[in-house]
């Protein structure tokens, strides 16, 4: 069955913004479907909100729409493009959820589209608890013993029957409130008691626990000629009880015989089978009781998912490739494997290392949330690591993490162990090996976790060994221990702890002893045939793969595991800098360790190394490589970390000197450098210690901004408005950044902020993008709606942020690209708060709002060329600034739904996981869709609750007499209330929390309300607000608790009422833009 | 811990930990890319005369126990693995795999570079080679390994067979309580099976799918085998290369038409040699579980287990005589056919699995279903 000629122009959608549990995975997994369906000729149009995505550049799709994932929009595109079919399944459950209300509502019949990938009926049948549960009876498959009961007589009798734990669901409860798991008797009567009343139809869902049980997944293909492959096993470190995307998990499984894996393969394709997944990749997961081997079914997701995205790096499958090929008719047979090029891609990968994967937490950044783990996932990001063994593996894994801190340093209390090791926790490796160093023995350990011996016996191992390194000196030490060391995955850095040395001293010692890292291949084969594919790792083997060529080449260091603040922005600016290497005709090598992005797909660079991004690493490939030139600045901060030490040992740096980038983040030079250029920036100074920063910000005067040097996204910034908050801060702060100050600034209050892009090769600046923020300073840029074109700045405004730039970008001697941000205070006063001589979280935004690839022409300063190199591409530019042809808002995504009970108020540390873009001919309409794509749509009716402090009663007036006149109710409290109905408007009066009864969390849990709009005090956050901020998250009310965002939101809610649903795909925005010369 | 030393026939040495028995082995340095099912490997007497390199790095992790057992004892002469697991982890695991071996007198290695030992034989092809577990002279090994007889021409199947006819009557056993077996079946057929080192599961799938199994020694004559009054013929898998084997050949010779006849592996092997098809050796041969082999009469691919170091040309085969089955996805070899005229048929790979993917299992029906025409 060759391709289908049936269909020719096929809808791709998209997951939306990077939210927990849906990363950017799904960019990749997107981009490969684009590109694989492109190759074969079909037209491509794709909808996805989300503009840091490299499967949303123009080049990817024929049609790239950056609208917002709704019925109601991607019926628009349907209208627009009428697409013969609709693949769902490579944009995650966004995309999945969004086809069935497509198909639901009739829209797919209306039009006539086909959905491909994965039926309706398949979706469903996956989806719904009760339909799957019945599906995998009639198969034979095992599954929880589970009854609905509307007694507590009857929930006794089960446990008796099947044994303590035990989960209660109540039947129709929202959000499973009243839901439990009960250890003992006691606690089941009192759960399932409370569960029945709170049940409208006294019933509850009693289930048999498989927590502590071992977790498995496989990852299905399957072809319309029912060819159907495991492309990969994966099983979990942690045991049931943690989500998937919380637990370490490693590939291949390692605990099962055959006959059991074999029987696990049987039963996920069975379940394949009756769940009705014709095409595609599906990933099925198994729960595994360690006494007896009794195996059940847990779920199935008929769709690429994050697991799949794991195993196609693992393995180097292309999973999501493959899938799309095969939703348009092709069988496995027919597909070659790219990595051997003479076998087909209907085989079962295999492969001779081992995998591991390890979340990456930031409980940190959410004060208030627990931080342990259970079923609803938390982590923000993943590392991926290859090595020979398991313990190779997992050293590398920790070192990829880059949590900053070495483990031994780590502070843990004796008392504390069991209780980390029994609720697990983000900590609980660290634990595992403090257990294991007081003396625990693996059974006590095992106890404890629930985690397979076989696992806790390595763990053990490595410690034993750092122990023994302990006793060893440099001098001395042989070559037979050093290879052991790093066989087992030690880094240079802790052998030097053990021995007394530095990095570097272990490191010209074992070269000394001729211990020297290789470089194997990852080849989907276990070596059996040749591989024409450099997707390399790095071990202590014998021989090197890595075949490195003569040719002229770049290595781009990456941006590791995704964290807050550093996102899939930076992933799509090192994508891009790899395609520009290779259209120059330069060799591009890729220096990466997460799994869910782009940039390591094999397929993206000339040559890949899946590597942690550390000293240690990154030497080790410049010694195999010898690259020319070295790129840093597109990686965020992770590689800028790397940039001087590099530099130092003579590492070629291209693009701006490491030294200038040190010299912006250093507050004394930089502030000397703006007093020589005569730019103006908020008062400011370094301090120490605790004292010293009180001292200094006394002199400011309060409010004060603090936050070390150093960091990206805004991690521990603070604004102060008193001496105490200053010295909790300085306590807290200092285990942050030991041995670097922190800055204090003056805050200043109700400033408008802007983002400034630009682009410099040393003699020439250009600017691409001047982004005005919709919150006010104060507020992390990265949490900020913001705008392009600037919408409210003056002329005079604008011709001196240009001067700024201008003057900044020459002063640096920047090569590639600048971001500056400014503050505007009401007198028009600009201040420059921060300059990055990088490439900025809103790169690939500027780029797609213009049409211009600013990483490209990044790339090309670096390796030489000059901006007017590129005058065909920036030839609309006005005046050195890039122009946006059209209204585009760039709107946070927060991910406060999961950790219930942090105040989601807004501040300078970013907490956003996620951004999407709206489009518009006006303001309105694109803050509008924006809202909608971040998933806090602007309501159209109903009651609007405003509680705003005395400074901002005035504005809050008038934006209420808007709300009015578009309808709303209003609804405030005392003193906002006295103001507005002071100004005519009727008004109801309701009380704050904390003084009584109705007040507006009342009115909120209701649903009588449907806008909040909020302003904090200032100084500090009472509880009331925290409870209307909460109550808000929880009722997905969108809260607003800036002025600037109250009045944005008042334009969208305008432009709601006023503009039709409208949408434009990016390259007629900009072809559009071109042929009327009107940019 | 003694230094265990792998030397190959080019002069190759390769130096790394010794795990099992202290002994000194030689045989022909084979790899196999399966990811688990160590131990059936270790006991697929197909192996006797062979020295295995396991890519997965991580051996012995999950132990070993009997039911796994594909024979009486490990017929590996030596394994070769990158990492010896310090623990065995399951629930069903009786002992550690490294001492299973050792109390077999195998030698084990452990720590090589398992992956450039492989990469080595992908491009050179299997050679001959000598395991110690105790050191030794490097020159010394590969001198010895340079005297060990060659595979080609090898009868080992004689060896490993037994010496006595048996009968055999257990079916395949639940391995949890959740495996999803299918549903036994009566026994309604009698299969003479030769042995020519036939492995466990595939007796146990015989009687599973519906027969009774009488074994017998390689050596047995057809009209012996006759005198059994068989309702169908099993040749089995084993060792070493089919050319020798010309009395077995022989025997299907006459076999042939009298009584439906299934092959598996080296019995696919005599089958083809006793329609006149010739045999090759195969550069590194194929030993793994993840071949994909395309069923050419349904245009199915299958996920198939493989341990052959031969192969039948398919271009020595009768096209009036055989219909060519079954394809090799990764190099086109041959892997199956059939008898055009008379009942019989054979695969290359192993239906039977253990270790590996069960796609084919429905091979034994096949054969029970052919047995059943042929009592009509």
């Amino acid at each position: 069955m060759p391709r289908r000629n049936d269909i020719h122009r096929i809808l791709i959608v998209g997951s939306g913004p990077i939210v927990i549990g849906q990363g950017c995975e799904f960019d990749y997994s997107g981009a490969q479907a684009c590109k694989s369906l492109k190759a074969d000729g079909y037209e491509v149009v794709l909808i996805n909100s989300n503009p840091a995505t490299i499967m949303t550049d123009p080049e990817l799709a024929d049609r790239t729409y950056v609208e917002p994932l709704t019925v109601a929009f991607a019926e628009e595109v349907i209208r627009k493009e009428r697409p013969d079919a609709l693949l769902s399944t490579v944009g995650g459950q966004t995309a999945l959820n969004l086809a069935i209300d497509l198909a639901e509502a009739g829209i797919l019949d209306k039009y006539g589209v086909e959905l491909i990938g994965a039926k309706i009926h398949s979706i469903k049948k996956a989806e719904d608890r009760l339909l799957f549960k019945d599906a995998m009876r009639k198969i034979g498959l095992d599954m929880p013993h589970s009854q609905l009961v509307n007694s507590v007589e009857a929930g006794l009798e089960f446990a008796a029957k099947n044994g303590y734990p035990v989960i209660l669901r109540p039947s129709f409860t929202l959000g499973g409130t009243g839901g439990g798991i009960a250890y003992n008797m006691e606690e089941l009567e009192d759960i399932l008691e409370r569960g029945l009343d709170l049940s409208p139809v006294h019933e509850t869902l009693i289930e048999e626990s498989v927590i502590g049980w071992k977790e498995y997944e496989l990852e299905v293909m399957r072809d319309l000629a029912d060819n159907a492959i495991i492309i990969c096993s994966i099983e979990n470190f942690d045991p049931m009880g943690v989500h998937t995307g919380d637990s370490i998990t490693v590939a291949p499984a390692q605990t099962l015989t055959d006959r059991e894996y074999q029987m696990m393969r049987d039963a996920a394709l069975g379940c394949l089978r009756e769940i009705g997944v014709d095409t595609g990749g599906s990933n099925v997961q198994f729960a595994i009781n360690p006494a007896n081997g009794r195996m059940i079914i847990i779920e199935m997701n008929p769709r690429v998912s994050r697991s799949s995205a794991l195993a196609s790096k693992a393995t180097g499958y292309p999973i999501a490739k493959i899938a799309a090929k095969l939703a348009v008719g092709y069988r496995l047979d027919e597909i070659r494997n790219d990595i051997t090029r003479v076998t087909p891609a209907c085989f079962e990968p295999t492969i001779d290392y081992v995998v591991a994967k390890i979340p990456r937490w930031q409980f940190e950044k959410f004060p208030g949330a627990e931080p342990v783990l259970g079923t609803q996932m938390k982590s923000v990001g993943e590392v991926m690591s290859i090595g020979r063994t398991f313990k190779q593996a997992l050293g590398k894994g920790i070192r990829s993490l880059e949590t900053g801190k070495a483990v031994t340093a780590e502070k843990f209390e004796d008392h504390l162990i069991p209780k980390r090791l029994i609720t697990p926790n983000p900590d609980r490796l660290n634990y595992i090996r403090f257990a294991f160093e007081r003396g625990y023995t693996i059974e006590q350990v095992r106890e404890m976790t629930g985690i397979d011996p076989w696992f806790l016996k390595h763990l053990k191992e490595i410690i034993d060994l750092e122990a023994s390194l302990e006793s060893e000196k440099l001098e001395t030490i042989s070559k037979a221990t050093m290879l052991q060391a790093k066989r087992d995955g030690v880094s240079d850095e802790r052998i030097g702890r053990a021995v007394g040395a530095t990095s570097l001293e272990v490191r010209a010692k074992r070269k000394e002893l001729g211990v020297t890292a290789v470089f194997n291949r990852v080849d989907t084969c276990a070596a059996e045939f040749e591989s024409f594919t450099p997707y390399l790792y790095s071990s202590y083997e014998s021989e090197c793969e890595a075949n490195p060529s003569d040719r002229k080449k770049v290595m781009i260091l990456g941006s590791g595991p995704n964290r807050i603040g550093q996102g899939i922005e930076f992933d799509y600016c090192c994508c891009h800098a790899s395609f520009a290497l290779q259209e120059f005709g330069i060799e591009s090598i890729m220096v990466n360790c997460n799994p869910e992005t782009v940039s390591t797909d094999y397929d993206t660079s000339d040559r890949l190394y899946f590597e942690p991004l550390t000293q240690e690493e990154v030497l080790n490939i410049v010694d195999t490589e010898k690259p020319d030139g070295v790129i840093v600045q597109f990686g965020g901060q992770t590689p800028l970390n790397l940039a001087l030490p590099l530099k130092r040992l003579g590492v070629p740096i291209i693009g701006t000197d490491p030294d200038n980038i040190d010299l912006a983040e250093d507050r004394k030079r930089f502030g000397k450098l703006l007093d020589d250029l005569n730019i103006p920036s908020p008062p400011n100074g370094t301090a120490t210690s605790e004292q010293q920063a009180c001292d200094v910000a006394n002199g400011l005067g309060f409010p004060i901004l603090v936050r070390p040097s150093y960091v990206l996204g805004g991690r521990a910034m603070v604004i102060a408005y008193d001496e105490d908050t200053v010295r909790r801060y300085m306590r807290e702060a200092v285990t942050v950044s030991q041995d670097r100050p922190v800055l204090i600034d003056r805050f200043l209050e109700d400033a408008i902020e802007v983002d400034v892009d630009a682009l410099c090769d040393g003699e020439e600046v250009l600017i691409s993008g001047i982004m005005e923020h919709i919150e006010e300073a104060g507020v992390h840029s990265g949490d900020s709606s913001c705008v392009l074109p600037a919408y409210s700045l003056g002329e005079k405004e604008i011709e001196t942020i240009k001067g700024y730039t201008r003057k900044l970008a020459l002063a640096l001697k920047v090569i590639g690209l600048m971001n500056v941000q400014y503050a505007i205070n009401k007198e028009g006063k600009v201040f420059v708060l921060e300059v990055n001589p990088r490439a900025s979280r809103t790169v690939p935004y500027v780029s797609k709002a213009t049409g211009v690839p600013l990483p490209k022409i990044a790339v090309g300063l670096m390796v030489g060329k000059k901006l007017s190199d590129f005058s065909e591409l920036l030839k609309d530019a006005v005046d050195g600034v890039l122009v946006a042809p059209k209204f585009f808002v760039k709107s946070p995504v927060f991910p406060f739904n999961k950790f219930p009970g942090v105040d989601p108020a807004l501040g300078p540390e970013m907490r956003s996981t996620g951004e999407v873009m709206g489009v518009g001919e006006n303001f309105g309409e694109a803050f509008a869709k924006a809202q909608l794509s971040a998933g806090t749509p602007l309501p159209e009716g109903g009651t609007v609750f405003l509680s705003v402090n005395d400074r901002h009663k005035a504005e809050a007036v008038e934006i209420a007499k808007r709300f009015s006149q578009f309808g709303f109710d209003l609804v405030a409290t005392r003193g906002t209330a006295a103001a507005i109905q002071a100004a005519g408007l009727k008004c109801k009066t309701v009380f704050k929390v904390n003084e009584g009864r109705p007040n507006a969390v009342d009115l909120l849990k209701a649903g009588a309300i449907q806008l909040v709009i909020y302003t904090a005090t200032g100084a500090h956050s009472f509880s009331d607000e925290k409870a209307i901020r909460r109550a808000a998250v929880a009722y997905r009310v969108p809260c607003i608790t800036t002025m600037s965002g109250a009045k944005a939101s008042a334009e969208g809610v305008a432009s709601r009422q006023r503009d039709p649903i409208r949408v434009w795909s990016l390259q007629e925005i900009h072809a559009e833009a071109k042929a009327t010369g009107s940019r | 811990m003694n230094t265990a030393m792998l030397a190959l026939e080019d002069g190759t040495v390769f130096e790394g930990q010794s795990f099992g028995a202290p002994s000194e082995s030689y045989g022909e340095v084979v790899f196999n890319t399966s990811i688990a099912g160590y131990q059936e490997i270790f006991t697929d007497p197909s192996y006797a005369g062979q020295i295995v390199v396991l890519t997965n790095p991580q051996i012995g992790n999950y132990g070993a126990n009997a039911e796994d057992n594909e024979s009486r004892k490990p017929f590996i002469e030596g394994l070769v693995v990158r990492e010896v697991s310090p623990v065995a982890s399951n629930w069903r695991s009786e002992e550690n795999a490294e001492h299973f071996l050792a109390t077999h007198n195998i030698p084990v290695a452990s720590g090589i570079d398992t992956r450039a030992l492989v990469r080595h034989l992908r491009s050179r092809g299997v050679m001959r080679g000598v395991l110690s577990g105790m050191g030794g002279d490097p020159k010394l090994l590969v001198e010895k390994a340079r005297n060990i007889p060659s595979m080609a021409g090898l009868d080992l199947a004689t060896r490993v067979s037994t010496k006595e006819a048996y009968s055999w009557a257990a079916g395949v056993d639940a391995c949890s309580p959740s495996d999803r077996l299918a549903k036994a079946v009566q026994p309604r057929h009698h299969v003479v099976a030769y042995d020519y080192g036939i492995k466990r599961n595939i007796l146990r799938k015989l009687v599973h799918t519906g027969a009774t199994v009488t074994v017998v020694p390689a050596m047995t004559s057809a009209e012996d085998v006759l005198s059994l009054k068989p309702d169908g013929v099993f040749l089995s898998n084993g060792p070493g290369d089919p050319e020798p084997l010309e009395y077995q050949t022989q025997q299907v010779r006459n076999l042939l038409g009298k009584t439906p006849i299934f092959g598996i592996c080296l019995g696919h092997q005599i089958m083809g040699r006793a329609l006149g098809g010739k045999t090759f050796k195969l550069k590194f041969g194929h030993r793994g579980g993840n071949h994909p082999v395309l069923n050419q009469v349904t245009g199915k691919v299958e996920i198939t287990s493989h341990n052959h170091g031969f192969a039948v040309d398919p271009g020595s085969l009768k096209d009036s005589e055989v219909q060519l089955t079954h394809i090799n996805l990764n190099d086109q070899t041959l892997e199956g056919f059939r008898h055009r005229n008379h009942p019989a048929f054979c695969v290359q790979y192993h239906p039977e699995a253990a270790p590996g993917p069960h796609d084919s299992y429905y091979l034994f029906n096949d054969f029970m279903k052919m047995m059943d025409e042929c009592k009509k």
